[in-house]
């Protein structure tokens, strides 16, 4: 039998799967398939919460979350090919001039 | 037939932000058809959409508050005068841009237009009375930003700040995304006034409200770059295009602290006695923090991120005292902030000249003889940010800490006062160095001062004098615009 439990969970662990990816990916595409996912895990804790509400504000704000998910990834790979086309490389551990 | 109820509608009370997104637009048809020569047009067009939302925002504030869009948006005092700081931020960084991106070649209309669709995210957020509202807002401000970072997409360094900023800032925006979604679960809403009903009333589930509240606390710290979250903010400031600093440091800091502390004082209230510790360490350490790694900077734009990360620390010390006096101070704190900060910055994109370059401490010695009216206006923009008197830095800081000492926070006021005493080492340092020591050996151009810059000049040194020698005007206005939160 499902509950809300399992849901919650299974978001909880994506967001932290997310998170790792994050802190210990070092290609920024896949820093941001990570971040993808974080997004994605809040999605799923809304449905979950508003199926079990009934209410729709939880669907609504998904849909504002994939919106901007979608602007976010558009922006994100902009930056990443601009970051390629001077440096060669899409390594955040050898992008760091801007040490001291 | 059953009727559909149509919620209410009044575009009356965004029409600040839909000035500023048809600005915006007009500014991206104006590059369309500008020639390749002679584009500061579109940089003037820009600014006066800018002071029409200024004015509109003024004739909304004379308001008493009220919501529309089904609560989503809600029109007050508070709000509108956060929204003047952005604006006022924005119009400054249009005039400090001109010149800078002309030498740069990036004086393009998409530059203008990112800056204006970030300030209509901010002027959204500020007065986002839902969750949904604020969140869009955020968004809208920082993905413009993270594309304003990386705008001189040539140079590496403006690259880097600008990956650095995008992953942490999406990172972040995940954590203030759960923290919003385990809020809407244990209270059933997204409506920053029936969340505090709810969680006044106890009937939301309390761990998984807690949790929610700690996740929205975290994504907001990244946001006003409180430690220790603030990892992103010396690598952005500096590798971003100055004149994208400047701005970065005013409008959107302001705008997220007045998210952060419309939805911490509106929707939790009753649980203040809880999170008001966990801001009091933030606070310590931010203040902390800043101002002491900011003593070890040898480069003047790091120097002034670290200050920045320094005073978020101060107007969390602000929120910590929270009440009419917590706020007001914060308020009156950002307008003055924005000022010194932006005059700073504008100096910074002079003397660093072509590429910046030149933005070490070495660099700025011996400019007090050689540009004597630059080098003061200098002077008065650090003195301001140590707090020195009678610069409006002083009253502003003098303020804040006034607050955390009536509403009984004394240890947190002197460790902000002892703070404050370091920050005057290194803001004295640059003066110093440009009044006592001799030139560097090499032969330079003169330093180009526009006229657009001079104008900016001449707004912020009236506004961290003006403010400080003559600050009741606006406390009291700042205090008027508490009352009515």
């Amino acid at each position: 039998m499902l509950t809300i439990n399992h849901f919650l969970a299974l978001s909880a662990i994506l967001f932290v799967i997310g998170v790792v990816g994050v802190l210990t990916r070092r290609n920024v595409i896949v820093i941001m398939m990570c971040i993808e996912l974080m997004l994605n895990a809040v999605n799923l804790t809304f449905i979950s919460f508003a199926y079990y509400l009934g209410d729709m504000t939880g669907h609504v704000f998904v849909f504002m979350v994939m919106a901007v998910a979608a602007a976010e990834a558009a922006v994100g790979l902009a930056i990443v090919m601009a970051l390629f086309r001077n440096r060669e490389t899409v390594d955040v551990d050898r992008v760091s001039l801007l040490k001291h | 037939m059953a009727s559909i109820p149509v919620p209410d509608i009044s575009l009356g009370a965004i029409a600040p932000e839909i000035t500023l997104a048809l600005t915006a637009v007009v500014a991206l048809m104006l590059e369309v058809f500008a020639e390749k020569k002679g584009r500061d047009h579109i940089a003037y067009i820009s600014l006066v959409g800018v002071i029409v939302a200024c004015f509109i925002t003024f004739r909304l504030a004379g308001d008493p508050s009220w919501t529309t869009f089904s609560g989503l948006y809600v029109v007050d005092r508070f709000g509108q005068f956060f929204k003047l700081i952005c604006l006022l931020g924005t119009g400054m960084t249009i005039l400090v841009s001109v010149k800078y991106n002309k030498d740069e070649g990036i004086d393009n209309g998409e530059y203008y237009a990112l800056l204006l669709f970030a300030t209509s995210g901010m002027l959204f957020m500020v007065s986002g009375s839902d969750m949904i509202t604020i969140f869009m807002g955020l968004e809208v401000m920082s993905i413009s930003l993270y594309a304003l970072a990386g705008y001189t997409r040539k140079r590496a360094r403006s690259n880097e700040a600008s990956v650095k900023y995008f992953i942490l800032g999406s990172l972040s925006t995940a954590f203030l995304l759960y923290g919003i979604a385990l809020i809407y679960g244990s209270t059933g809403s997204t409506q920053i006034d029936i969340i505090a009903k709810a969680v006044s009333s106890g009937s939301g589930v309390e761990a998984v409200l807690d949790l929610g509240i700690v996740m929205l606390m975290i994504g907001f710290a990244f946001k006003v770059s409180a430690v220790p979250f603030h990892m992103w903010t010396p690598d952005v400031y500096q590798g971003a295009p100055t004149p994208v600093t400047a701005f970065m440091s005013a409008g959107p800091k302001a705008a997220a602290f007045a998210a952060f502390f419309r939805v911490f004082n509106v929707a939790f209230p009753s649980l203040q006695a809880d999170w008001w510790v966990i801001i009091w360490i933030l606070a310590v350490a931010t203040m902390t923090v800043g101002n002491v790694i900011a003593l070890l900077q040898n480069d003047v734009k790091r120097m002034l991120a670290y200050s920045s990360i320094a005073h978020a620390g101060y107007i969390l010390v602000g929120f910590v005292a929270g009440g009419a006096l917590g706020s007001s101070a914060i308020m009156y704190y950002m307008l003055v902030y924005t000022f010194m900060n932006i005059g700073a910055f504008a100096i910074v994109t002079v003397v660093g000249r072509k590429g910046e370059e030149k933005t070490k401490f070495s660099d700025f010695t011996g400019l007090g003889y050689r540009y004597p009216l630059m080098a003061v206006a200098l002077v008065i923009f650090l003195f301001s940010l140590a707090g020195i008197p009678p610069t409006a830095g002083f009253v502003g800081k003098f303020y804040i800490f006034m607050a955390a000492l009536k509403h009984g926070y004394v240890y947190l006021a002197v460790i902000g006062v002892v703070n404050s005493v370091i920050s005057i080492f290194y803001y004295l340092r640059l003066s110093v160095m440009m009044y006592m020591q001799d030139e560097p050996g090499e032969d330079l151009p003169p330093l180009v001062f526009a006229p657009s810059l001079i104008a900016v000049m001449i707004v912020a040194i009236y506004g961290s004098l003006w403010l400080g020698i003559m600050p009741a005007g606006y406390i009291s206005f700042a205090q008027s615009a508490f009352l009515a939160l």
